[in-house]
């Protein structure tokens, strides 16, 4: 009974950490994609040789921040605009490029929150007329990402104190009801080991038990809610790229049974050492 | 084999279980502790199996200073000393056999060894054929028994019993004080708290009284001495 209720607290435990864990990795995926379609941009001064252009461009390939440069010529630049936003009125500016000055390159982080840095470092090289920022953009990204990870490492830090608390109850009810064997125990000569042995395997086997349990159902729940919002949203597809369950398990399964067997063992040996001192 | 050298224990609501108690018991011997409740009997058998510690004095088992014993090496201790108490304290969900091999797996002695030493110790107090049964499907007297086979499977130089005959009828009594007269015989030394006027009486035996925390008399071949 005293067995049931440890197995199912830990499973709820790390049923709620799998999920937890699973939303968190997807949604810190999607910002990324969305950060890796943020870029600054830089335009040159007027006249600038193709030249100083490149060796612009080879200076900024240099920085760590930088995980892509892309060149855009004017007459890209042009085009790009052209259709976009001219539709059926491109013909009335015949042959002209009204942003023939404006070549540029379209530079892509690693970090979006280094922005800031790259930005200040891009205006003062020379030949650099003025930088584009998608400032609300980086920062809005940046924060919710720093947000998902505080509230998950406080949500996972509260819950493993609440399933550490829970089967150090369960082993001190447990040891309650087997008080008088265990004194019996020691009254024979048994050392602590073997009077705490037992309790403490019997907390790393619910823990592994309470570890596994829920990684089944997440597997099968990922696969079917996975399926369900690519369905659902079919619209969203390019936007909302979902992990596979390979890439969420790779991590989880570990970090999960580990996190079991660690739960299972340090609540029964702590209470196990604490009610044992016979 | 057992020295105990002004002993005190005050228990800490400040009432004095024992009063400086000085006690030598020699190897082999079958001693008598005699005496009312509150005497100090239990507080003796509980200073002895390292249950209590005494507030002052020295206590010599085995040439072992029981005060100044580790936490650690309690269990060494304990494995010289049999233990048998007037509730049998079996375990209720396990059989016979069971019950008494427990005593040994706790010690790790191997399981052939177990195999062999049970059935042996079992025939020793007469219950070989019942090794199957449960606690609560034996008398008073067979679990009492079974208590002693588990206190003496282990060999122990001194066995320690709290009113083993507390909770039995007269000849169930005196199967257990049989039985104990016996391992005594053995070599083993036995240390037996009793109120049992009877046995104390026919058995002539060494016995100690005590009244209020101290020893009042200690008789060679003594008898259950009246407290008034």
């Amino acid at each position: 009974m005293f067995s049931l209720a440890t197995v199912a607290t830990i499973s709820a435990c790390v049923f709620l950490f799998g999920l937890f864990y699973s939303v968190v990795l997807n949604f810190s995926n999607i910002v990324r994609q969305a950060q890796s379609g943020v870029a600054v941009t830089v335009f040159f001064d007027e006249g600038i040789s193709d030249e100083e252009i490149q060796r612009i461009g080879e200076e900024i390939g240099k920085r760590a921040e930088v995980s892509k440069l892309v060149f855009v010529s004017a007459e890209e630049a042009w085009e790009s605009f052209k259709r976009e936003n001219l539709g059926d009125y491109v013909d009335s500016f015949g042959d002209d490029n009204p942003l023939a000055e404006d070549s540029n390159y379209e530079i892509y982080m690693n970090d979006i929150s280094m922005q800031e840095n790259l930005v200040e470092y891009l205006e003062s090289l020379e030949g650099v007329r003025q930088v584009h920022k998608s400032a609300m953009v980086a920062t809005m990204l940046t924060s919710v990402n720093m947000l998902i990870g505080y509230v998950s490492m406080g949500i996972i830090l509260i819950l493993l104190a609440v399933s550490i608390f829970l089967i150090s109850n369960t082993v001190a009810i447990g040891i309650t009801v087997r008080r008088e064997e265990i004194g019996i125990m020691k009254l024979i000569g048994a050392t602590d080991f073997v009077v705490r042995a037992p309790f403490v395997f019997e907390g790393i086997i619910l823990g592994l038990i309470g570890a596994s349990l829920p990684l089944i159902a997440i597997y099968f729940i990922y696969l079917r809610v996975i399926e369900y919002l690519s369905e659902r949203f079919a619209i969203l597809n390019s936007l909302l790229q979902f992990l596979s369950i390979q890439e969420i398990f790779s991590t989880l399964v570990p970090v999960a049974l580990i996190l079991g067997v660690g739960i299972g063992f340090l609540g029964s040996f702590t209470t196990a050492r604490k009610h044992l001192r016979v | 084999m057992i020295i105990l050298e002004d002993v005190k224990k005050t228990y800490s609501t400040g009432a004095p279980a024992l009063n400086n108690i000085s006690l030598h018991i020699e190897k082999g011997e079958f001693v008598f502790i005699v005496g009312d409740s509150g005497s100090g009997k239990s507080t003796l058998i509980k200073l002895l199996l390292r249950e209590l510690t005494p507030t002052s004095g020295r206590i010599i088992v085995n040439h072992t200073d029981v005060v100044k014993l580790r936490h650690r090496k309690i269990p060494r201790y304990r494995r010289g000393l049999g233990v048998v108490f007037q509730d049998f304290r079996l375990l209720k969900d396990r059989n016979v056999y069971e019950n008494v091999a427990f005593a040994q797996r706790v010690i790790a002695v191997p399981p052939r060894l177990i195999r062999k030493n049970v059935p042996s110790v079992l025939s020793l107090v007469g219950l070989a054929e019942k090794y199957k049964s449960k606690p609560r499907e034996l008398s008073g007297g067979e679990q009492q028994r079974v208590a002693l086979a588990r206190a003496i499977i282990n060999d122990p130089p001194i066995l320690l019993a709290d009113e083993p005959t507390g909770n039995l009828d007269p000849k169930n009594s005196w199967e257990i004080m049989k039985l104990l007269d016996q391992i005594n015989h053995g070599g083993t030394t036995v240390l037996v708290v009793t109120h049992n006027r009877e046995i104390v009486n026919a058995m002539r035996k060494r016995v100690i009284t005590m009244k209020k925390g101290v020893i009042v008399s200690d008789q060679k071949k003594g008898g259950y001495i009246d407290e008034d």
